[in-house]
This record gives C-alpha cells, structure tokens and sequence, in this order.
C-alpha cells in the first residue's frame, strides 16, 4: 500500500501547523466527538453566523489535520456554501477513491482523496465533520444530512 | 530440549504470505494468535469426517463428535492442572467466562450494600465492565488496585483494600497493555483470611507460560482458544468443583437440564449446567488441538523463546530515539507484550506506517482505557509475541520506527 496516498505533505503541515485551533468564546453550539475504538476525541464551537469555528482534541495527523482543514475552509463562509463543501468532503471520504475531489470546492481537502482508500481511516477524518455539524444544529444551522459512516 | 523457531513457523501457512509487498510481521499475537496446520487439519477433518451434535444422540457420528468435544476438555483440564474434567466448562470466550461467574457466582454470594468486590485499573474491559455491572445490579461496592510508575499491581494497600467486607476479587494474571505478569500469592493469602473468592483473567498467561490452577490456588480462571492458536468463539472457564456444584445457571435452555416440566426445571451437574444449547464443537475440538500442540512443545520452552524475544525487544526498542516503554522495562516478571509510545506521533499513524512495512502491531486503548489514563495517554502502540517471533521480526519493528520518525520528524 503507498503511503504517500495517505500521508500528503498537505495533511503533515496541517497536523504539525493547525490552523484555528483552541477552543474560543462566544459559540452557540458544541459538540464533543469521540471514536470509542481508538480514544481520540475533538470538541468543536460554532457561531450561529458561522463567523467562528473553534475547536480542540486529541488524535492522529489524520483527525488533527482534518480538523484545520474544516477550519479552512468553512470559517466564516455562508450556510449553503457550508453545506457544499460538507457534502463534498464526506463523499469524498465514502467514495473509496473513486471520486475525484474539486480543489474549487475542497482547497486542501483534496488531499484526503487518499485516506479515502484506507477504510480503517475514513473514521478519523470524518470525526471532526461529524462533530461539526452536531455543534452546528445546536446553533442552529442545518448543513446537511447525516451521512452512514462505515467503519 | 531447544527450541526450533524456524521449524515452528514453518507449522503456519500464513507466515508464506506478504503485507503490503513485505514479508508478514506479526506482532499481535496478544491480540490474538496465529493457527498452526496442526489445529486446521483437525478442525476440517471433524467437520468433513465426525460432524454430529454432541450429549445428546445415539447415532455414530454423535456419539464420535461427543467424544471428540469431552476429549478437548479432557486435555484442557490436564493442561492447567484442574482437578477433575468436570471443573471445564466451555463458554464463547474469556469475556463471557468472566460474565458467567459475574452473574452466577453474584447471586450465589447473595451480595448487596456493603458488600465489596475488588479488581484493578490494570484490567482489560472485560474484567471490568461485567463487575461494574454486578454492582450496581445489586448495591456492593467496587474497588480496585491502582497501577505502579513501573506498571506493577500496586499492593501498598492490600489488607485496606481486600477486607472482611470483600466477598470477590478479580484481578488479570498477565496484563494485555503492560506485559507485567501478575504474582498474586499475596493477594490470594489476603483473600483466604477474609473468605473472599478469587478468580484471575487468565487470557494472556494461559497461552504462553505454564499455568497450574491449584498452584495458583485460585477459585476460578478464564481463558480464550484463539489466543492460544485455537479458533475463535471458543474459552474457558476453570472453577473449583464445589463452588461450580452451588452456582446458579448463567444462560438457560437445552443441554443444561436435569427435568423439565411446564412449572419447574432442575439443572445438570457441572459443567453441562453452564453450557445451554449446542455448545461450539470444532472450535471445541481445536482448541483441544492447540493443547496437544503446545504441550508437544513444552510451555517450559515457549515461555524461554518468549523471554528471549522480550529481552532484545526490549533492549531493541529502548534503543529507539523518542520511545517511551509503558510497563516493567526488564524482562522479568513480564511477558512478550510491549506497549510504548513515539514522541509526538499518534499510535495509529505509527500503526499505519508499521503496516505499510508488512509489521502488524495494535494501536489504541487495547480495550483498557484505565491503564492509558493511568499513564496520561489516549492510546498506545503494542507489540506482542508468541512461540513464532524472531529476533529479525523484532528488528523489522525498530526499522519500521525509524521510518515512523522519517514520516513525521
């Protein structure tokens, strides 16, 4: 298996450089995620505006680069345009491999095209979105439906 | 006699395939074991030649299956010392070994408020959860021993802890996160003053280091077939006969029966009594392989090739720039199972790196959360050996790390 699929110097220099990371005030909305079968777990804070998206947690380059990703991408972007680029990054992540990202709608997300083929991994990369759209429906924005994740 | 590790691999065909372009590491035998051709063609031959239910029919093919599954727990009992063939029963695994005396052996203690029952934080889920369980079903409270800096049962607070309010205490012989083999004389003598019953997980001793229940001098043990290069979906549970003979039936139904009649049932002896519907036959039957192929090849000599192992991995992986060894760093007083950590790096990125090497390692909280709090982490990486691991494998794991540190240094 090629490594070099999975761990993309985009998602190294995320992991070793989050961006927005650190849990801030005032939100509307939180959520904690946990994924019971490997303890790592992330808090996520949102403003109803979608002007902040805070967050904090503990876990592999994978989830941890993930998290600064969303926060890239969706920070202070409108409620449709967020739930585009949701959508988008949780089928890439379901499509195991088969679908070819859109860098206009993905930015860095792209990189995670190749977690997508490492199904024990999917899990990590997707936990920061899950945790996102929960602390989102708590401030009241919906971005979408819920997606099956498949461990 | 010497040990032939080059021989005994050849005994497993999976050893022959690659990982990810790599020969196969593996070093998750904690996890569980490796199964030589020797249970295989057993299990395929009772299916293909034997196959019939057991205890209950009159016919060849189920009076032969019925032999074959009381021979296997014939060579269980004779394997851990117990005393009678009766003190065997069989269960799915370790997990529900342990629930069995949990509910069992709970109502047979008629426990309630104040009652205390004891077990420790070095504990997999399994003999943990179920006791959780137990307590608050029926009021008694839970307690447990904490873990040492150096990963040993901390029995600083033993007659506190094990007292005349303690009606059980259940403690693992050998950790499956630490590797720290559990010496419980102390803890069983406490027991005895105070009347306490004791039982001991033995999942990870059994398999690789001989195992005498009435040396231990314990009431019950559980242990797991796969493990122990047997199938999955067979365990056992060991008990003192006498204790077995008063305790209630755990799961009801067929086979565990004396007489039933619409209003009242009463129950078979031990150990038929805790084995209701068709118990797992084959699995039975190879687990009863795994023992003749163990016992072939002495546990005395297993367990020094595992020494060995543990001794240059320990030397190997120490030697490694940012790991951090949880548990006894010298091989005595342990066994073949070490979890350590890489500064700065997730134990699933070091797992996934590892594979991608063809080295099979387990990341995470090895269903023991505690012990990663204990030791302030949310996981960790954990190598574990068996009869099959070579020195070079052990060398595949510290290359396999320094690739780890190229990745993410």
């Amino acid at each position: 298996m090629m490594l070099d699929g999975l761990y993309q110097d985009i998602i190294l220099d995320h992991y070793k450089h989050p961006h927005g990371r650190g849990l801030r005030e005032p939100f509307d909305g939180e959520a904690h995620h946990v994924n019971p079968t490997c303890g790592d777990e992330i808090t996520v804070r949102v403003t109803a505006d979608l002007a902040d998206i805070s967050y904090d947690g503990l876990g592999c380059s994978i989830s941890q680069a993930s998290a600064s990703v969303l926060h890239e991408l969706l920070q202070g972007k409108d409620r449709a345009a967020v739930a585009e680029i949701h959508h988008a990054f949780v089928e890439l992540m379901q499509s195991r491999g088969q679908v070819e990202p859109d860098e206009d709608v993905l930015g860095d997300g792209i990189a995670f095209a190749g977690v997508a083929k490492f199904p024990a991994r999917v899990k990590c990369a997707l936990l920061p979105w899950m945790a996102f759209k929960d602390a989102a429906a708590r401030a009241g924005v919906e971005v979408g439906a819920s997606p099956e994740v498949k461990a | 006699m010497s040990f032939d590790v080059a021989r005994v691999r050849k005994d497993f065909p999976i050893f022959e395939r690659e990982v990810n372009g790599h020969p196969l590491v593996y070093l998750d035998s904690a996890n569980t074991s490796q199964k030589p051709v020797q249970v295989l063609d057993v299990m395929r031959a009772h299916q293909e030649k034997h196959n019939g239910n057991v205890s209950r029919s009159v016919h060849t093919l189920g009076t032969e299956s019925t032999e074959l599954y009381e021979g296997a727990r014939a060579k269980v009992a004779a394997f851990i010392g117990a005393g009678s063939t009766d003190e065997i029963v069989f269960t799915k695994n370790s997990t529900e070994a342990i629930n069995l005396v949990a509910h069992a052996a709970g109502q047979l203690l008629k426990l309630g408020p104040g009652d205390e029952v004891v077990i420790s934080e070095m504990e997999h889920h399994s003999n943990l959860v179920p006791w959780q369980l137990l307590c608050e079903r029926t009021g008694a409270t839970l307690r447990w021993f904490g873990i040492t800096d150096e990963g040993r049962l901390d029995e600083s607070a033993l007659n506190a802890l094990v007292n005349e309010r303690t009606k059980l205490v259940s403690v693992v012989h050998m950790s499956n996160v630490l590797g720290t083999i559990n010496d419980v004389s102390a803890l069983v003598a406490r027991a005895r003053q105070v009347g306490a019953l004791v039982m001991l997980d033995c999942s990870q001793s059994v398999p690789h280091f001989p195992v005498d229940v009435r040396e231990l001098g314990v009431d019950f043990i559980a242990f797991t077939g796969h493990k122990m290069l047997g199938p999955t979906g067979i365990g056992v549970l060991w008990g003192r006969y006498e204790l077995l003979a008063t305790m209630p039936p755990f799961l009801a139904g067929g086979s565990m029966i004396e007489t039933v009649a619409m209003g009242k049932t009463t129950f078979a002896a031990p150990p038929a009594r805790f084995e209701a519907g068709t118990p797992p036959i084959t699995e039975a039957i190879g687990l009863g392989a795994a023992v003749d192929y163990l016992t072939g090849l002495g546990m005395e000599n297993i367990h020094r090739h595992e020494q060995e192992i543990t001794r240059y991995a320990l030397e190997q992986l120490s030697a490694v720039p940012g790991v951090r060894i949880y548990g006894p760093v010298k091989p005595e007083g342990r066994g073949g199972t070490v979890s350590f950590g890489v500064d700065g790096v997730h134990p699933h990125d070091v797992g996934q790196i590892l594979d991608a090497l063809g080295v099979e390692v387990r990341v995470g909280h090895h269903c023991a959360r505690p012990v990663c709090v204990r030791f302030g982490v949310p996981a960790m990486t954990r190598a574990s050996f068996y009869l099959y691991t070579t020195t070079d494998e052990i060398d595949a794991l510290a290359r396999g790390l320094d690739q780890v540190r190229k990745v993410f240094g």
